[in-house]
C-alpha cells in the first residue's frame, strides 16, 4: 500500500474496475515512467465489473464485419449515440479483446482452439466473446492480475474519494479518506481519470452492487462538468425479485422463454416477432432490453403478470433446455437460482422482473475520454462518450471498458506531459474538505440514511421508471429537491475514524441524490420517447427536436441547467428500429 | 416457526482500547434473508455503527466473508433459516488482524497474490496481429477450476497452517499460481517454482484440506497445491539426475 | 501501521487473535487431520521394525528366534495391532488423496479421480495378495 509523505502522481485513476485497470495499464504501456495511482473504495477485484455475466462483443469471425457491429450498436441505441465514437469502438474492440486473451483471460473456446462467440440480444451476428457465464469476473481478475506486474501502478485500496481538486481551470487531484485510519489526504496528479461505474443504486430494484452510487458522476458534476444523457437508464428484463440478481441474457439466447401467468410467450403481442422453437436473433426473447422491459409493464397493466411478495413478476422458463445444456452453458444461472432464490431452473421456472441494470448516461466526454474540464478524463459506465445512446446493447459495455479505458489512459498521459506543479489554492481546498468531513462525522443531524435512501429509490421508481410522464417526473423532482435539503441534516451515530461505513454511506447518499437530480431533469426536458426513455405523454421519437444529447450542469440550490449537444451522424441516418418479423 | 433470530456479532472498536465483545441483535427470521441481509437490517435500522464489507450480494465480489458459527462463510450465501433457531454467531474472518468489528486487514493476502506472479509469462510475445493463442476446450478445462477464485479469503481462515505460520503463501495464492502454470499460454512454471518451492510456499501445506471444503467456488486449492508438490518433487529428481549425468 | 501499540489518531490498533496450541481439538476435521499426521509415527516404526527383522535375519537363526520371541510378547502384539490400524488409516487417506496430486491423460481423455484412487487400491491389494501367497506357499 502506498504510504508516501506527499502523494503526487502523473496520472490518478479513481475506480479500480475494468475501465480503471485498463486505463492504468494503458498509461504504463504508453509511458512506463509515469507515476500512476489507482484509488478505489474497494479492493479492485471487488468492483462491479466482476458481476457481468454474458459477454463482450468484438468482431473476430470471418462472417462478421465492423460495419455490422456498428449498425447493430447504432440502431440499438435508437440513433442517440455518436457514430464517430461507435466506429472507433468497433474498430478497436477486436484488438483490445485479443489483448485480454494474450493476458490470459479464459475465454470459452471452439473445438479447434479459437475463441468461441455466442449470440446476444440486439446483435444480428454471433460476436459475443464469453468466459462461460462469468465473463466480467474473468475479465476483471485478468486485468487486476496483469496490473500487478507493473510496479509504477500504486494502489490506494479502500480509499474513498470525496472531492476533486480543481485549480487554474484544471483538475489536479482528489481528496480521499483512507478507510482503515480515517485520515483525509489530498492525492495530487496532473491528470485524473474517473472510472467509478454507474449509479443503479438510485433505484430500488437493480442488478447493481451496493457500491454503485455514482460517486464519480457526482464528483465531476460538483466540479462543474456536465452529466450527459442521464435520462437513459437501462432496465434488464430478467432480474430476480428482492435481490435484483441478474439472470443473464445468455439464458434467453440459449433458448429460454418468457411466459406470463398463463404460460403464454407474451412478447409476440409487442411487435417482437413470432415464437419459433429455436431462438432467432433480434426476435422475441432476443429483442432489445428496453422493448422487453416495456412489454412487461404492458402485461402488468393487462393483469397478466404474477404477483409475489416483492410485486409483479413473470416466468423465465429454461427447463426444456435440459440439465446437460444448462450445466454446460449456463452453470452460473443455475448456481444463482439455487443459492439465492432456492429454485432449481432445471425443474422450475425462474421468477423475473425488469431491474435497473445500466446507466447509458454519465460524465460528458469526447471520443478521447476527455471531459470539458482540462485534466479530467472518464471511461466506463461513469462516462458517456457516447456509444450506448438511448439503449445499450448487451455485451457492448465490457468491451467499452477496454476500448475507452485504454483511450483514457493514453489521453491522460498526453495531458500529464504538458503540466507543471499543483496550483496555489489546492491546499486551502484540502483544508476546507478536511473540516467539512470532520463536521459531518461529528453528527448532530436527525435524518436516517436508510430512510432517505428508501424515499429516494421509491420516488425514482414511481416517477422515472420504465414509463414516465411530465406529472410523474415533476413530482419526483420536487421530492428529490426536498431530499437534498434533508440529506444535509443526516444523522451519523458513528464518530469513529476507523472504517466508518456510516460516514461513507451518508456521502454515497448525497452522491446518489446528485445523480437522481440529473436523471429527473434530463427526463423532464426530453419530451419525446426514445430507447429506454419512454414518455407516455410524448410517445413518439422526435428527431427534429431531440436528436441531441442532454447536458445537465449543476446549479447551486436549484435544478440543473440543461444544455444540448449535437449527435454525431457519420454514415447511418436515423431509421426505424425494427425487430422480429419485420426485419429485411 | 419463530419470527425472530438472534445475531451475536463480535464488535471491536480500536478507539475504545478494549478487547472485542459480542453484541446481540434481534432480526426478523425471513426465509429469503441471508446473514448479510440481517447485518444490513442491523446497520439500517438498529445500529449504524456496525462496520462490515459487502457489495454484490451474489457470491462473486468476495467482500462479505465472515465466520458464521465458527465456519468461514460468505454471508451473502448463508440463509438465516439454515441456522434456526439460532443464535447465529458472526465474527470477523479468523487468522487475519481485525481493523474494526467484522472488517479484517487484507493487505497480507494482497501481497501474497502478487508474490506468485499471477500473470501470463512468455518467453516470446505473439503479436496481436497474429490473433489469439489457440487453446482447446480440454486445455481450458485443465486450469479453469483454479481460475474461479473470487479472493474471498475464506480458505486462509480455514487453514490452520496460515493461522500458525502467517508467512505461508496460502491456499488461494498457490492455486492461482497453478492456474497460470497449467494455462498452455503461460511459460512461467520455472520462475514460479523457484519462488514457491520452499518452506513458506508449497511445502508448508500439510494437506489439512479444509481450504477446499470452505471454498464457495469449488476451486480446490488443496488439490492444486498437491499437484504443485508433485511437480516440485519431479523437478527436484530431474535436477538431481541431470546434475549427476553431467 | 503497528498492531501492538495503543490506538492513536490515524494509527489504528489491530486486534490479533493468537492461535492456541490445542486449536485442533475444536473441530472434528482438525482432529482427524492431527490423527493422520500422528499415524506417520506408526509408519516410521514399521520401517524401523523391518530393518530390525532384516538385521536379525542377517545375524543368524539365534538372533532371529530371539527377536521373534520378543515380538510375540502380548504387549508388543497390542502395539502392533494399533500400528496396523494407524498404517491402514494412513494408507487409505493417502490413496484417497492421490487423485488430487495426480492428473493422468490418455489422449484428450482425462482419467477420472475414482480410477486413479481405484488403481492405487488395486495395486495395494495385488501386492498384498502376492506377499500373502508367497508366505502361504513358502
Amino acid at each position: 500500500m502506498a504510504q508516501a509523505e506527499s502523494l503526487e502522481y502523473d496520472v490518478l485513476i479513481v475506480g479500480g474496475g475494468g475501465a480503471g485497470l485498463r486505463a492504468a495499464i494503458a498509461v504504463y504501456e504508453t509511458d512506463p515512467k509515469m507515476r500512476i495511482a489507482v484509488v478505489s473504495k474497494v479492493y479492485p477485484m471487488r468492483s462491479h465489473t466482476v458481476s457481468a455475466e454474458g459477454g463482450a462483443a468484438a468482431v473476430i469471425k470471418p462472417d462478421d464485419s465492423l460495419d455490422d457491429h456498428a449498425y447493430d450498436t447504432i440502431s440499438g441505441a435508437d440513433w442517440m449515440c455518436d457514430q464517430d465514437a461507435v466506429e472507433a469502438f468497433v474498430n478497436e474492440a477486436p484488438e483490445e479483446m485479443l489483448q485480454l486473451e494474450h493476458w490470459g483471460c479464459p475465454w470459452s473456446r471452439e473445438e479447434d482452439g479459437s475463441v468461441a462467440v455466442r449470440s446476444f440480444g440486439g446483435m444480428k451476428i454471433k460476436r459475443t466473446w464469453f468466459a462461460s457465464d462469468k465473463t466480467g469476473f474473468h475479465m476483471l481478475h485478468t486485468l487486476f492480475q496483469t496490473s500487478l506486474q507493473y510496479d509504477p501502478i500504486e494502489r490506494y485500496d479502500e480509499w474513498f474519494v470525496t472531492k476533486l481538486l480543481v485549480d487554474d481551470g484544471r483538475c489536479q487531484g482528489v481528496v480521499a479518506i483512507e478507510m482503515a485510519t480515517g485520515r483525509v489526504e489530498p492525492i495530487l496528479a496532473k491528470s485524473v481519470i474517473i472510472s467509478t461505474g454507474g449509479c443503479g443504486k438510485i433505484f430500488p430494484f437493480t442488478t447493481n452492487a451496493n457500491i454503485k452510487n455514482g460517486d464519480g458522476m457526482s464528483l465531476a458534476y460538483r466540479a462543474g462538468v456536465p452529466l450527459k444523457d442521464m435520462e437513459f437508464i437501462q432496465y434488464h428484463p430478467t432480474g430476480l425479485p428482492f435481490t435484483g440478481i441478474l439472470i443473464t441474457e445468455a439464458s434467453r439466447s440459449e433458448g429460454g422463454h418468457l411466459l406470463n401467468k398463463d404460460g403464454y410467450r407474451y412478447l409476440q403481442d409487442y411487435d417482437l416477432g413470432t415464437p419459433e422453437a429455436e431462438p432467432v436473433l433480434r426476435s422475441m426473447e432476443l429483442g432489445p432490453r428496453d422493448r422487453l422491459s416495456q412489454a412487461f409493464i404492458k402485461e402488468q397493466e393487462k393483469g397478466r403478470t404474477l404477483v409475489g411478495e416483492y410485486g409483479h413478476y413473470v416466468h423465465l422458463d429454461i427447463r426444456h433446455l435440459g440439465e446437460k445444456v444448462i450445466n454446460s452453458r449456463l452453470p452460473f444461472v443455475r448456481e444463482l437460482c439455487v443459492k439465492y432464490e432456492n429454485i432449481d431452473p432445471v425443474k422450475e421456472m425462474i421468477p423475473v422482473r425488469p431491474v435497473i441494470h445500466y446507466v447509458m448516461g454519465g460524465i460528458h466526454t469526447d471520443i478521447d475520454a476527455a471531459t470539458p474540464l482540462p485534466g479530467l478524463f472518464s471511461a466506463g459506465e461513469a462516462a458517456c462518450v457516447s456509444i450506448n445512446g438511448a439503449n445499450r446493447l448487451g455485451s457492448n459495455s465490457l468491451t467499452e471498458l477496454l476500448v475507452f479505458g485504454a483511450r483514457a489512459g493514453k489521453s491522460a498521459v498526453a495531458f500529464a506531459r504538458e503540466q507543471g506543479g499543483a496550483g496555489a489554492s489546492v491546499s486551502a481546498q484540502v483544508r476546507d474538505e478536511q473540516e467539512r468531513l470532520s463536521r459531518l462525522r461529528s453528527g448532530g443531524g436527525s435524518e436516517s440514511i436508510a430512510g432517505l435512501r428508501k424515499e429516494m429509490q421509491d420516488t425514482m421508481e414511481e416517477g422515472a421508471g420504465i414509463y414516465r410522464t411530465e406529472a410523474s417526473l415533476a413530482s419526483s423532482a420536487e421530492k428529490i429537491q426536498q431530499l437534498q435539503e434533508r440529506v444535509a441534516k443526516v444523522a451519523i451515530s458513528d464518530s469513529s475514524l476507523t472504517f466508518n461505513t456510516e460516514l461513507t454511506a451518508a456521502i454515497e447518499l448525497s452522491y446518489m441524490l446528485d445523480g437522481a437530480e440529473a436523471i429527473i431533469h434530463s427526463a423532464i426536458n426530453r419530451t419525446e420517447s426514445r430507447g429506454s426513455h419512454q414518455r407516455t405523454d410524448h410517445p413518439d421519437r422526435d428527431d427534429e427536436n431531440f436528436l441531441k444529447h442532454s447536458l445537465a450542469y449543476r446549479e447551486q440550490g436549484g435544478p440543473p441547467r440543461m444544455e444540448y449537444h449535437p449527435v454525431v451522424i457519420t454514415r447511418w441516418p436515423p431509421g426505424e428500429r425494427v425487430y422480429g418479423q419485420k426485419k429485411g | 416457526m419463530p419470527t425472530n433470530i438472534t445475531l451475536e456479532v463480535l464488535r471491536y472498536m480500536p478507539e475504545d482500547g478494549g478487547a472485542p465483545v459480542f453484541q446481540e441483535y434481534e432480526v426478523p427470521l425471513r426465509s429469503d434473508w441471508v446473514v448479510l441481509d440481517a447485518l444490513n437490517h442491523v446497520k439500517d435500522h438498529i445500529d449504524g455503527t456496525l462496520s462490515y464489507r459487502w457489495s454484490c450480494r451474489m457470491g462473486v465480489c468476495g467482500s462479505c466473508g465472515m465466520m458464521v458459527n465458527g465456519e468461514p462463510t460468505l454471508t451473502c450465501a448463508a440463509f438465516l433459516e439454515s441456522f434456526a433457531p439460532g443464535p447465529i454467531r458472526v465474527e470477523p474472518l479468523a487468522h487475519f488482524p481485525v481493523i474494526r468489528d467484522l472488517v479484517v486487514e487484507g493487505s497480507d493476502f494482497m501481497t501474497k497474490l502478487k508474490d506468485v506472479k499471477p500473470w501470463v509469462i512468455r518467453k516470446e510475445e505473439k503479436p496481436l496481429s497474429e490473433g489469439e493463442y489457440r487453446q482447446t476446450p480440454e486445455e481450458l478445462a485443465d486450469f479453469k477450476q483454479y481460475s474461479m477464485c473470487i479472493n474471498c479469503m475464506l480458505c486462509y481462515s480455514a487453514c490452520p497452517v496460515y493461522g500458525l505460520e502467517p508467512g505461508f503463501t496460502g491456499p488461494a495464492a498457490l492455486a492461482l499460481a497453478q492456474r497460470y502454470n497449467l494455462d498452455n499460454r503461460d511459460q512461467g512454471n520455472e520462475e514460479r517454482m523457484e519462488l514457491l518451492s520452499n518452506d513458506e510456499g508449497i511445502w508448508s501445506c500439510t494437506m489439512v484440506g479444509e481450504c477446499s471444503e470452505v471454498c464457495p467456488k469449488g476451486v480446490d486449492p488443496a488439490g492444486a497445491i498437491q499437484r504443485y508438490k508433485l511437480a516440485g518433487a519431479a523437478d527436484w529428481w530431474k535436477s538431481l539426475i541431470t546434475r549427476k549425468s553431467k | 501501521m503497528d498492531s501492538s501499540s495503543e490506538y492513536s489518531l490515524h494509527h489504528p490498533k489491530w486486534h490479533r487473535h493468537r492461535t492456541p496450541i490445542f486449536w485442533w481439538v475444536k473441530r472434528w476435521v482438525y482432529i482427524c487431520f492431527i490423527g493422520r499426521e500422528m499415524t506417520s509415527v506408526a509408519v516410521a516404526y514399521c520401517a524401523v521394525l523391518l530393518t530390525m527383522v532384516y538385521r536379525a535375519l542377517q545375524s543368524g537363526p539365534e538372533a532371529y528366534a530371539a527377536l521373534m520371541s520378543l515380538l510375540s510378547h502380548p504387549a508388543i502384539i497390542v502395539l502392533h495391532v494399533f500400528a496396523l490400524l494407524a498404517v491402514l488409516y494412513h494408507s487409505i487417506t493417502w490413496f484417497n488423496l492421490s487423485p488430487k496430486a495426480m492428473v493422468f491423460r490418455l489422449g484428450r481423455w482425462r482419467v477420472p479421480d475414482l480410477m486413479i484412487s481405484g488403481g492405487n487400491y488395486a495395486a495395494w491389494l495385488l501386492i498384498s495378495g502376492v506377499i500373502a501367497w508367497a508366505y502361504a506357499t513358502g
